[in-house]
């Protein structure tokens, strides 16, 4: 006759998993880290003389942050909530004024030629300017890039760009490319 | 003598706490699975601007973090209230980010090095002459793709 081995008693097996799971609670981040993805341009090269890069006047707009906090794009000042508009304007140039940037014809694969923008944004700040209005304007001018970037996939796939495939978003990026360069630091303010 | 039979007990049963264990079994997984340890302790105050156009950070291992702010209370009897860079446990100045990118960048698999992105986490009211500092020694040690952390705005 095979003797019955007794149970083990697992009625404490909860406890001690409610140990172990207040502790993972306590120790657990959840908050996913978010933020404005930038890419900064390489150092350029000490040896090598600095290169006149030909840039048309009109394919740049500068704009400038001081120390007060306050914005100059192009050449006049502004409030933020108006950089979006102005900016907009600049990088789609509907009209095809000559003071704004010109358009290049290019060839972008699974759509066929298309009109790109060669404009850059030029952003330049203080030392003194507020890290709180540099981001604003820097999300000013990606909230800017992103509703022509959603135009554009609205016109040509009919749904929001976030709604689109990977291809489509490719070439939604390449024509409505995102050129913000942020320039060299400067001493803005002279007194 | 009476006709009906009276019951022994009116207690309620105990509901059965078998799976128990089980279930909270389950959400202990879940919970070792998704948590991340949280390696420094915060020694500057950050307030994060806010920002509405952010993006998700695809990929948390990849990733360094710089953070900028004035010291928290308890250390601002030593170290005073000006903004202050901190990487990993201590401050540090800005021509140590040389050596904190190079020692990150090491602990990463070689197909991962161009992947990092270094997450810039500085208070809203810091003067952008730091975070330029920063940045230009970053740009030195060729880290070049950074991000600037920010919350998302309280809905109106």
């Amino acid at each position: 006759m095979g003797r019955k081995t007794p149970e083990i008693n697992s009625s404490s097996t909860a406890d001690m998993a409610f140990i172990l799971l207040c502790f993972f609670l306590m120790t657990t981040t959840m908050d996913q880290d978010k933020g404005l993805q930038r890419r900064l341009p390489p150092m350029p090269d000490p040896n090598q003389k600095a290169q006149d890069q030909k840039v048309n006047r009109r394919n740049i707009i500068v704009v400038k942050i001081n120390s007060a906090d306050r914005l100059l794009a192009g050449t006049e000042p502004m409030d933020v909530s108006q950089l979006k508009v102005k900016i907009k304007e600049f990088l789609s140039n509907p009209m095809e004024d000559p003071n704004l940037p010109e358009k290049e014809e290019i060839e972008i694969e699974g759509y066929g030629p298309c009109m790109v923008s060669k404009g850059v944004i030029s952003l330049q700040n203080d030392r003194g300017t507020s890290y709180q209005a540099y981001i604003a304007v820097q999300n000013e001018l990606v909230k800017a890039v992103n509703e022509l970037r959603d135009e554009f996939a609205m016109a040509n796939f009919g749904k929001p760009y976030i709604k689109c495939n990977e291809e489509e978003q490719e070439i939604v990026r390449k024509a409505i490319p995102q050129n913000i360069s942020e320039a060299e630091p400067k001493d803005v303010s002279k007194k | 003598m009476s006709k009906f039979k009276q019951k022994e007990k009116r207690t309620v049963p105990n509901p059965p706490s078998g799976s128990l264990s089980d279930i909270v079994f389950m959400l202990l997984f879940f919970f070792m699975v998704t948590t991340t340890m949280r390696e420094t302790e915060s020694k500057v105050m950050v307030r994060l601007p806010e920002a509405s156009e952010i993006a998700k950070l695809e990929r948390k291992d990849l990733t360094s973090y710089i953070n900028i702010g004035s010291p928290i209370r308890s250390l601002q009897a030593q170290y005073g209230n000006d903004a202050r860079i901190q990487l990993n446990d201590s401050f540090k100045t800005v021509d140590e980010i040389r050596d904190f990118i190079a020692a990150e960048r090491d602990a990463l698999s070689e197909a991962d090095r161009s992947f990092m992105t270094v997450a810039i986490k500085a208070d809203e009211s810091t003067r952008m002459g730091i975070v330029t500092d920063v940045k230009q020694e970053l740009r030195r040690c060729s880290a070049l793709k950074i991000m600037y952390t920010a919350r998302k705005p309280a809905e109106e």
